[in-house]
């Protein structure tokens, strides 16, 4: 301890003698830097540089931790929308069941992101309730709050149509996206804090006769959503903390709407106003976008729950595999209602399927991390998981889900039909959950083996 | 037609509260504990912030505003703020990178059945207060400036529905008018949107704070399934 303590010291000792020659002067004043390191201020270039070489890591990085110079994992921009900003999660690196905030896919249907100040930001609870109320968030932090994970996913994420949009994105020369990331990266999955919405609802009464609530954001496009009142009065959370700290800005600082389970259209970010009603109020985004349009014509609305879902996060396609030998599969696992009771994986194309370990605790409507040893022995096979909820709901096949979406339509849709409807027509396929396959390469190359089959090299603009 | 969402009727609080009465009967002994704290947290908005947050338009058109427009007016307002984007009288077509077009506006009427079918509102849109919604409070986009009037937006409405073939253009659309058109894909989408069941007797929502740590919220099967299907178990 002692040789320890007195290593430290010389070395700090050192550090501040080759600080002092490196920068010709004083490198910093411990008091002065502290004392304007307060938020909001702007510290003046060198004042607060404690390193002695360019390496070592500034006040700033110390007071608000930054990560190692070697990490470059970063969100990736999709550019599938002209309207909006869109951030994709690096799901290839993900670790453990929390996205960290940084991390955390963007999906804002607008290209302004708004800087909301807490101190003047309200929620109003209107329409079909005893008391409208104006809350402040003081007013809302004082309420019992709860802490819970739970993923959100963006509605289209996994969709065909962003399949088309990639290969664009690759013929134009783009070399940063990879089907993990640029088809499924509209998915995290963190611990939401916040107060229930059935807290405020109560304080305001809701009247005879309601049965949805409107929520309606504070950027510059108003994102409007509606709600049925069971889920507003079931777990739905206005959540104002994320990860430990504060949502972050472009996920709705400081106050957004939280629907566990529900598709990430629902949790409108910046929340402003809370409207109780009678009835849906048939929003743009519940009508436009957000519906699943059948061969038909017709289009299935207001669905928003998940059903089981998961995917392998290693290997995918956004790695090699450095070949023949041992290795950690490892991936996560997700469901609308319920917890993730089982995630079985095939490393030999689906003709064996073996149970995964299930990262504990297992929480409801959140990533379950499934984790599973692997030995290749070097040739070309095809990897994937499937997964079964608490309630024995299975995540299907691309065919399964083909013809168990037809089979709901009156008169059934063949599956071949639902396919061929699929990858033909100009339309947006949501809460797509089909099991992801990818094939390993004798070279140790990992390739998407779903969408690459659907579309083989296709694009057209939609 | 849908197997997985035409389970029982919803009674989520029913059977929660049935659930929690030995814990209410424990509570009510405790005299400190019978009470549910009174949060004396909100203020009553004024009445003229309750006009203005009370601004997104339902079907039934309440929120309307005072004003009025007709196609012909909408003409040259369009082409000053909106063609930019969705191309001349809204066909359309302006290009973004890689490959993606700015939505079209009109046309597609008829389309949605067809193996290539065109979503645009006139195609698209059940009622005509969607449109007129999603113009006032999202158009034009940032960093253009939001200066519609109400006017503006009626006439702006009454364009986009006449150039789609819905309205005449010397239609003035108006708070009367507006809910009284109809969208050729008034009955294009199922099922009907879910309506929430009251939880209480009498049709009131019980609250259903405090729930307590027994108090677990999630949807179970047997309760209503707010997606798509999804496999039954195996």
């Amino acid at each position: 301890m002692n040789s320890k303590m007195s290593d430290r010291r010389a070395f700090l000792k050192r550090s501040a003698a080759l600080a002092g020659l490196a920068a010709g002067a004083i490198p910093f004043a411990r008091g002065k830097a502290l004392a304007s390191v307060t938020p909001g201020l702007i510290i003046g270039e060198g004042d607060a540089k404690i390193g002695i070489s360019a390496e070592e890591p500034d006040m700033d990085d110390l007071l608000y931790g930054g990560r190692s110079s070697y990490e470059k994992t970063i969100r990736i921009h999709s550019i599938n929308s002209p309207e909006g900003l869109r951030t994709l999660t690096p799901l290839q690196d993900s670790i453990g069941f929390v996205t960290p905030s940084p991390f955390h896919f963007l999906v804002q249907g607008d290209k302004h992101i708004p800087n909301i100040n807490p101190a003047e930001h309200t929620l109003i609870i209107h329409g079909m309730v005893d008391r409208p109320t104006v809350f402040t968030m003081d007013d809302i932090k004082r309420l019992p709050s709860v802490s819970e994970v739970h993923w959100i996913e963006c509605t289209g994420n996994s969709g065909l149509m962003h399949y088309r949009m990639l290969l664009g994105n690759k013929k134009a020369g783009r070399t940063d996206v990879s089907v993990i990331q640029g088809m499924h990266g509209r998915l995290s999955c963190s611990e939401w804090t916040g107060v229930r919405l059935s807290t405020l609802l109560n304080l305001v009464g809701v009247q005879k006769g309601a049965s949805w609530v409107i929520a309606e954001a504070g950027d510059s496009i108003h994102h409007a959503k509606s709600i049925p009142l069971a889920k507003a009065t079931d777990d739905a959370m206005l959540a104002y903390g994320q990860n430990g700290e504060a949502i972050r800005r472009e996920q709705g600082y400081p106050l957004r709407l939280h629907t566990p389970g529900f598709q990430g259209v629902c949790n409108v970010k910046f929340l402003r106003s809370l409207k109780v009603t009678d009835g849906a109020y048939y929003m743009q985004r519940e009508i436009s976008a957000y519906t699943n349009t059948k061969p038909n014509g017709m289009s299935s609305w207001f669905e928003s729950q998940q059903g089981p879902k998961s995917l392998i996060t290693f290997p995918s396609d956004a790695h090699k595999v450095s070949g023949a030998g041992t290795y950690e599969i490892s991936g996560i696992a997700w469901c609308g209602r319920g917890k993730i009771a089982r995630v079985e994986v095939t490393v030999d194309a689906g003709k064996t399927w073996h149970d995964a370990r299930l990262q504990q605790p297992v929480f409801s409507k959140a990533w379950t991390r499934f984790r599973t040893g692997w030995n290749w022995d070097g040739s070309e096979t095809t990897i994937a998981s499937r997964c079964t909820n608490e309630y024995g709901e299975v995540q299907s096949t691309w065919e399964g889900l083909a013809k168990l979406w037809g089979d709901d339509f009156t008169p059934p849709i063949s599956a071949s039909e639902m396919e061929k409807w699929w990858a033909s027509a100009p339309i947006a396929q949501f809460l797509n959950n089909p099991i992801q396959l990818w094939k390993v390469r004798s070279n140790g190359s990992v390739q998407d083996a779903l969408y690459n089959k659907l579309l083989p090299n296709e694009y057209y603009p939609i | 037609m849908r197997s997985t969402t035409s389970c029982c009727r919803m009674s989520i609080t029913r059977s929660k509260f049935a659930f929690l009465l030995p814990v209410m009967v424990l509570l009510a002994c405790g005299a400190a504990m019978a009470q549910s704290p009174a949060y004396k947290v909100g203020r009553p908005p004024t009445a003229e912030e309750l006009r203005t947050w009370n601004n997104l338009v339902g079907p039934k058109g309440e929120e309307l505003p005072i004003g009025s427009g007709t196609a012909a007016q909408g003409a040259p307002i369009f082409n000053a703020k909106c063609a930019i984007c969705h191309g001349k009288d809204g066909q359309g077509g302006v290009p973004t990178e890689f490959g993606a077009s700015y939505p079209r506006l009109v046309g597609g009427v008829g389309s949605l059945n067809t193996p290539k079918p065109v979503f645009t509102p006139g195609s698209r849109m059940p009622y005509a207060t969607t449109l007129f919604d999603y113009i006032q409070r999202a158009m034009p986009v940032w960093p253009m400036p939001r200066d519609l009037t109400p006017d503006n937006v009626y006439a702006l409405t009454a364009f986009i529905l006449y150039k789609n073939g819905i309205i005449k253009e010397t239609d003035a659309m108006n708070k009367n008018s507006l809910v009284e058109v109809q969208m050729p894909n008034r009955h294009g989408f199922y099922p009907d949107p879910p309506q929430s069941e009251p939880n209480d007797k009498d049709g009131t929502w019980l609250p259903l704070w405090e729930h307590g740590p027994e108090w677990k919220p999630t949807t179970k099967p047997g309760e209503k399934w707010y997606g798509p299907p999804v496999a039954a178990p195996r």
